[in-house]
């Protein structure tokens, strides 16, 4: 059994420990917001959080994150109202929508670490993310925008 | 908008006529797939009102990423008077009421959704609308003239009633087969536009996606599939991929051996643990370079005339120059972000299936044949794509039937997903074609003389659906036989040599636009600078009879300040193309360092007449620019053996954010008819950037990707 903490609740999973974290949320937790893209730590479709660092969940075994916090797109905020949601809504980002949740995970770590990103800390934090439907300039100004929020709101 | 041009246009109908039409009514099909309920008013297959007060609108067309979701309701919605944010939106299942108005099946394709349906979701809201009315002048005893609606209310006199309210009794009432459309200025949504409607569920992980499909027993298979392209198994081993935990089962298929598990893991697991002895069959023969110097061979002839005019070699004979260029495009995968997968659930002599597919018709036709089912007994529901480009509109159903296949074989519900692998190798690609071109000038160098001969698979011919196989298939030659160039041309010759291969080809965003604006675009430069003309200035020229050309491309030249003069080191080029109705001008700015090329800034104009939703169109323009700069920048996919070289991202790039350009799109404003604009931003994109490189290095791009080729910047 191993044990998990995902988006503030424990889980006991019984689960082969080489099983990639992704497959355990999706498959086992039921959590379908966290995407297959690759396997392979390419396309970023699959990103979480694991105690506030972003990773790749396809390819991180479940054992890595045994008593550790994970958190998904579905805990990312309580009602769907992190600045970078908003600002991805504002923005019309999503497309098809199928690497959303991965982008999103992605940006949140950079924002955090980040309040106030250039546009190449954008390229840095966020080309590991692919979006086949070509929204990154969508994704570039909703992460300008989001910062922006996050600093007004940290103002107020 | 000007109105009356807008009336004059004649091809929009409404601007206050009154409109006759047929509409389909809900038909037991419709009512079998979307249950009407108790009371509910559902005066045709689109549109259901709940006594609860809920608007429901069902989509002929499916939400890929290119924005039905929202701008099909929007057309709806203006006609109802209701708010599109109060509107729940479905995927219709497969039912003739579907069926696309123009092609007569069931698609989401060509780029027609918005134009297609145009009037038919404009009338369905006009016609619940007036049963609403009615039903509401008689319940308030008041005259018709005397009701009007207002978003979501009918006002009869000094009495409102939602149209939940009035529901039942607009039910009853006979569907009018005539109904008067709203004058443009009284549209709320049309032209002006929408913020997406699925945008909240795509940013909070809730958007459920084929691969997300749940319920209790559903187990997760997953397919080792021949490496060969037409292989088939000879034998395999189980025993080991059986005893890996979890792994339920393991079953033969016709297109290989599924393993099928608790989870994905499992499956994935058990199929590593498959020992299997395949027949490659005559695929093994197929190799990149041997296909290459063959296509390029077969160009060099004359294939069959797909358009002509005068005498292209005696022409070609007489001219003061020629110029000519062999073209050379690689099979292209789709590689939407989320892998091909089905669900299925067969329950005696009932079937239900969920997967993300462009033509649910035609995999319902399909499924039932795997099974000697009638397709009514199959139920097929489709969650969002998590995109498409082509790839889920498959004659064959491939990833549906495989899928029946193995629920079949195994007696189980399953989820059948496919690796990222799996999506790459298994085919139906953009094929591989080869262009020879050669053009004749005169002395001002303007083309006199044009040669244009074209090697590649049918996609038409393969797909047998529209129709048996063309002797021209013109998704091959579209873009070029069509070309408004030619038509200047007093000899030219399209030829057209159709091949055969074991590789699996389809439709891929843009199609046979893909290659063709390729080729046509980069030649116009090659004829502007030898004729030794501003390539915007020279394209004008040929364009004195094609105003919407032109217009395109005078708003992208005066938009991206074409004529000035750029700083040390960046350098410019410029592409326009027609496709799906509507005409793309795209400027693009590179700079040249390591061999390599960056892309700064693209700079696009549209022509699609009416944008319904303008902001949807600009978004749908920055995903063909980038789509087209991966297909230019990376895109290829190369065969050994009989098995395809790539294998995942990391050998099958895709452009990343550090990649993006700055994208401006211009809407040119215009009353003309309708285009679509799904893929016409791809087409001129490849070119726009390999002139752009020309610029920089003085050096022509015949074979993609841009990536093969070390360039340098010239002194």
């Amino acid at each position: 059994m191993i044990n998990i903490n995902v988006n503030g609740q424990n889980h006991h999973i019984d689960a082969d420990p080489n099983m990639p974290l992704l497959w355990a949320i999706r498959d086992i937790l039921g959590l379908t917001g966290t995407k297959f893209g690759c396997g392979v730590a390419q396309c970023g479709a699959c990103t979480v959080h694991l105690n506030g660092e972003a990773v790749r969940s396809c390819v991180t075994k479940v054992s890595r994150a045994a008593g550790q916090q994970v958190t998904t797109i579905e805990g990312l905020s309580l009602s769907s109202d992190h600045p970078l949601q908003l600002a991805w809504q504002e923005a019309d980002v999503p497309q098809c929508g199928y690497c959303q949740s991965g982008q999103i995970m992605s940006a949140a770590v950079l924002l955090k670490e980040n309040p106030n990103p250039t546009d190449e800390d954008i390229d840095n934090a966020m080309s590991g993310n692919i979006c086949r439907c070509g929204t990154y300039i969508r994704i570039r100004s909703a992460i300008h925008q989001a910062a922006k929020m996050q600093r007004e709101g940290a103002k107020s | 908008m000007n109105r009356r041009n807008f009336i004059q246009s004649g091809a929009l109908l409404g601007g206050g006529l009154l409109v006759s039409f047929t509409i389909p009514v809900a038909n037991k099909l419709a009512a079998l797939v979307t249950p009407v309920g108790e009371g509910s008013f559902m005066p045709n297959a689109f549109l259901k009102i709940g006594t609860d007060n809920s608007i429901t609108v069902y989509l002929s067309h499916v939400e890929m990423g290119q924005g039905v979701w929202t701008t099909l309701p929007m057309l709806l919605a203006d006609e109802l008077d209701a708010d599109l944010d109060k509107i729940k939106i479905e995927h219709a299942g497969p039912g003739k009421a579907y069926n696309h108005t123009v092609y007569g099946i069931q698609i989401t394709g060509g780029s027609t959704s918005t134009w297609s349906e145009f009037d038919r979701y404009r009338n369905a809201g006009a016609t619940a609308r007036i049963l609403l009315t009615q039903a509401a002048s008689r319940r308030a005893g008041v005259a018709i003239t005397a009701c009007r609606t207002e978003k979501g209310y009918v006002i009869a006199g000094n009495q409102q009633f939602t149209y939940g309210e009035l529901a039942t009794e607009a039910g009853k009432l006979p569907v009018p087969e005539k109904v008067t459309l709203k004058p443009p200025s009284d549209w709320r949504y049309i032209g002006k536009g929408s913020k997406r409607v699925d945008s909240l569920v795509k940013t909070n992980g809730q958007a459920k996606f084929g691969i997300d499909m749940q319920f209790p027993g559903l187990l997760t298979a997953v397919v080792a599939h021949a490496p060969v392209f037409g292989g088939k198994v000879k034998s395999f081993d189980a025993s080991k991929a059986k005893a890996v935990p979890g792994v339920r089962q393991v079953v033969q298929i016709p297109t290989g051996i599924a393993v099928i598990a608790d989870h994905f893991w499992a499956a994935q697991q058990g199929r590593k643990a498959l020992q299997i002895t395949w027949d490659h069959g005559p695929g093994a023969m197929l190799n990149t370079a041997a296909q290459t110097k063959e296509y390029k061979k077969l160009a060099e002839t004359k294939g069959l005339p797909a358009q002509e005019k005068g005498d292209a070699d005696a022409a070609l004979n007489k001219s003061a120059k020629v110029l000519s260029g062999e073209y050379v495009f690689s099979y292209l995968a789709h590689a939407a972000m989320e892998p091909l997968n089905c669900t299925v659930k067969i329950d005696g002599d009932r079937c239900e299936i969920w997967t993300g597919t462009q033509m649910p018709g035609i995999d319902q036709v399909n499924a039932a044949n795997v099974l000697g089912f009638k397709p009514e007994q199959i139920k097929l529901n489709i969650p969002f794509l998590g995109g498409g480009f082509g790839r889920r509109a498959t004659p064959g159903s491939d990833f549906v039937v495989e899928a029946v296949h193995i629920a079949k074989a195994s007696g189980k519900p399953i989820k059948m997903v496919w690796t990222r692998e799996d999506d790459m190798k298994a085919g139906y690609y953009r094929p591989f074609f080869v262009h020879n071109v050669k053009v004749g000038l005169d002395k001002k160098g303007l083309p006199v003389a044009w040669l244009h001969n074209i090697v590649g698979q049918s996609i038409m011919g393969e797909a047998k659906i529209f129709g048996p196989p063309p002797k021209i298939d013109n998704t091959s030659v579209e873009g070029v036989k069509d070309s408004p160039y030619l038509q200047t041309v007093p000899d030219h010759y399209v030829g057209l040599h159709t091949t055969k291969e074991l590789v699996p080809i389809l439709w891929f965003r843009s199609v046979g636009n893909t290659h063709t604006a390729y080729a046509m675009e980069t030649m116009l430069d090659e004829l502007a600078h030898s004729a030794g003309e501003d390539p915007v200035d020279y394209r004008v020229k040929l364009f004195k009879d094609h105003p919407r050309h032109l217009a395109a491309l005078n708003l992208v030249a005066d938009k991206g300040n074409w004529k000035k003069e750029l700083p040390a080191g960046r350098f410019k080029g410029i592409a326009i193309h027609e496709s799906f109705g509507s005409y793309v001008a795209v400027m693009a700015e590179v700079s040249i360092s390591n061999g390599s090329v960056r892309v700064h800034k693209v700079d696009c104009a549209i022509d699609c007449g009416l944008p319904v939703n303008p902001d949807g169109v600009k978004a749908q323009m920055e995903s063909g620019i980038i789509f087209g700069l991966t297909m230019a920048l990376y895109g290829e996919l190369t065969i050994k053996d009989g098995q395809l070289q790539q294998n995942n991202f990391y050998d099958y790039r895709i452009a990343r954010m550090n990649e993006c350009p700055e994208i401006n799109v211009h809407i040119v404003e215009s009353n003309e008819k309708m285009g679509g604009a799904g893929e016409c931003g791809v087409p001129p994109t490849a070119p726009a950037i390999a002139n752009a490189i020309f610029a920089a290095t003085g050096t022509r791009i015949y074979n993609l990707p841009i990536v093969n080729h070390k360039l340098i910047q010239k002194a």
